[in-house]
């Protein structure tokens, strides 16, 4: 039996991590993603979970990826500045191919910027922020709802890749209160062990190696250094590097098409909006108070690997408006993949589009 | 078992420079690791970066080389996470309290239940030679060319009076003592912060007329002061004679800790 509840977005997110199987949470007060913590040190005791505050979020981000070695799901939450602290270790969980999961409460940057207020200015930071060429996968929820399911995704899709999977929210959709039905249970899919004989970093033909948590034996070797499938440090051998990296990349990448996660309205529509996370809201009611204009919607549940492909699911496109609360930020990854125009309809300063903004700048193109 | 089996034999040869003690403390760590009867399924080793931080590459157990000074939080996620394990972290002195500083004290704070053993060669060997925040008064190094002019930091005092159960100070020439004091640090429930004196011939004696090993220990031997005679002198009022460091069991209690076995 389903369980329905009025909530809002952060504690969502807690409770999906808790019905995932999360039972370790390593994270740093920071506006507006606090919640998130408050409700995993209350309910996490309750499930036989560890809660821990830490230092700061270096510190977070390291017990995490500590905590996810031990084979427990684990997770954190943060925000913009706290963020940007985590990159290190981000690149870290990357490298040495961790299951955990990042939920971030985007705010106004740069800097301490606006706190309070929401933003979706970490876009490009949660994919290129830390050093070097690697790849992760990141969801963008627009509901309360999909602060849970996408929480429980986010795990799912953190084990079966072996990286890093961010929950790119913001503070409209974290601090929502919205009805939300919990399931009696969700759908959890361990990670893939390694099989007999096969080493701690060696892929299968996924490009995915099985994972070998400590205490089962496997004695394996986690290094941030450039490592062989044995786990052991081979930093100076250009080739092993190139090949690694490649794999890295290449194990999320080229599963971009299926692991998309999108709404289609309107297939046939020349003006398309894209959207994803909260603006996904404005366009939604454009649609509704505007039926008869046949504006075309592509709402992202997943932007990170981006699905390019989606875009030919509008033959008949003749512009993209991508409203988002930042300057462009996926606007600029879009028109990587497409010869038609794509306009960028940035809203930064913490309120959202307002519909009828959107509709007068799809008018301009009809 | 000995403590040779754990050692990752197909690892070796090893990196370390000639004449580097770091060797000496992962084996006097093994030895009293392997002399309780630890388990490698259930002992998990954790370092940053730094030489020192190559110590669990070599030991056949879990392990984790972290980012630099980071490895007091990954070893708390790894404890807290699964309290079962026995969790060892090796770090050194510009690792733990420099870019570590911060999760230094707090880990000694919350009184973790984890044995950190510090190598402290008073420089950033790895990386060249540079000067640490326990490079001695006056010092050179290749960051500090004219001297240090900075104070250093004392390890064992700032874990001692952050909240830590078990203080040690040694150093690679006390192998004996040193493996007691780790043996004592790993059965203590709460924090065990165990400072080793290492001898760095590459980088810190080859700039501070210390060129060859030998001379290196026999400073490090001469200037130990044994906690007991340093307390006996107190006591009678005496005189310390300078340039002395106080090495034994300099902090031993049960506060209360957080992550200790059920």
């Amino acid at each position: 039996m389903t369980r329905v509840d009025f909530m809002q977005g952060n504690d969502a997110s807690a409770e999906g991590g808790i019905a995932a199987g999360c039972r370790f949470f390593a994270g740093y007060p920071i506006t507006p993603s606090s919640e998130v913590a408050e409700r995993m040190a209350r309910r996490l005791p309750q499930v036989g979970g560890t809660f821990i505050q830490m230092e700061d979020e270096i510190a977070s981000m390291a017990a995490v990826i500590g905590g996810a070695w031990t084979g427990v799901r684990s997770m954190t939450a943060t925000s913009g500045p706290g963020f940007s602290l985590m990159m290190e270790n981000i690149g870290y969980a990357a490298f040495t191919e961790t299951p955990c999961v990042v939920v971030n409460i985007q705010r106004g940057g740069p800097s301490t910027g606006q706190p309070t207020l929401a933003a979706q200015g970490d876009m490009l930071q949660c994919r290129f922020g830390s050093h070097g060429d690697y790849s992760v996968i990141a969801l963008s929820p627009s509901s309360v709802q999909e602060m849970f399911d996408l929480t429980v995704k986010a795990f799912n899709l953190a084990d079966r890749f072996r990286v890093p999977v961010f929950l790119m929210a913001d503070e409209i959709v974290g601090h929502l209160r919205e009805r939300v039905e919990f399931p009696d249970s969700v759908e959890c899919i361990p990670p893939r062990p390694a099989r007999e004989g096969k080493l701690p970093f060696e892929p299968e033909d996924d490009l995915v190696p099985g994972f070998t948590p400590f205490g089962e034996g496997h004695r394996v070797h986690v290094t941030g250094l450039t490592h062989n499938e044995k786990g052991y440090p081979a930093s100076t051998d250009p080739e092993l590097h190139q090949n690694l990296v490649i794999r890295l990349i290449e194990k999320v990448e080229r599963a971009r098409h299926e692991i998309a996660d999108y709404d289609i309205e309107n297939s046939e529509a020349e003006i398309v909006f894209i959207s994803y996370g909260a603006p996904t809201r404005a366009v939604r009611q454009v649609l509704l108070d505007e039926p008869g204009k046949g504006f075309g919607h592509l709402n992202l549940r997943l932007v990170w690997p981006f699905p390019e492909n989606l875009l030919k699911k509008f033959p008949n496109a003749r512009v993209f408006l991508v409203p988002e609360m930042n300057m462009g930020q996926m606007a600029r990854e879009i028109g990587r993949h497409t010869d038609l125009p794509v306009v960028s309809l940035p809203r930064i300063g913490g309120e959202l589009h307002l519909p009828s903004y959107l509709i007068e700048k799809a008018e301009e193109y009809a | 078992m000995s403590f040779e089996d754990w050692f990752r034999h197909d690892r070796l040869p090893h990196i370390f420079c000639a004449g580097c003690g770091n060797g000496s403390i992962i084996n006097c760590a093994l030895t009293a690791i392997d002399s309780l009867g630890w388990e490698k399924d259930n002992t998990v080793f954790v370092s940053g970066i730094g030489c020192s931080s190559r110590a669990p590459g070599y030991i056949t157990a879990d392990s984790l080389h972290t980012t630099h000074g980071r490895a007091l939080a990954f070893a708390t996620g790894v404890k807290m996470a699964k309290q079962d394990f026995n969790v060892v972290v090796f770090t050194g002195d510009g690792d733990l309290s420099a870019i570590g500083g911060n999760h230094f004290i707090h880990s000694a704070r919350r009184n973790i239940d984890m044995t950190v053993i510090c190598m402290n060669n008073q420089i950033y060997g790895m990386t060249g030679g540079q000067g640490s925040p326990c490079t001695p008064s006056g010092a050179l190094s290749t960051t500090t060319p004219y001297g240090m002019d900075e104070n250093p930091f004392d390890l064992c005092e700032l874990a001692a009076a952050a909240g830590a159960n078990f203080v040690a100070r040694w150093t690679s020439y006390h192998v004996k003592e040193l493996t007691r004091s780790i043996t004592l640090g790993l059965q203590k429930p709460g924090f065990s912060f165990i400072e080793v004196f290492v001898q760095c011939p590459t980088n810190f004696g080859r700039r501070n007329k210390l060129r060859d090993v030998e001379s290196m220990i026999s400073v490090m031997r001469d200037h130990a002061l044994i906690k007991e005679k340093y307390d006996r002198l107190v006591a009678e009022g005496k005189p310390i004679p300078p340039d002395m460091f106080v090495v034994g069991n300099l902090t031993n209690r049960n506060l209360p800790a957080l992550g200790v076995k059920k």
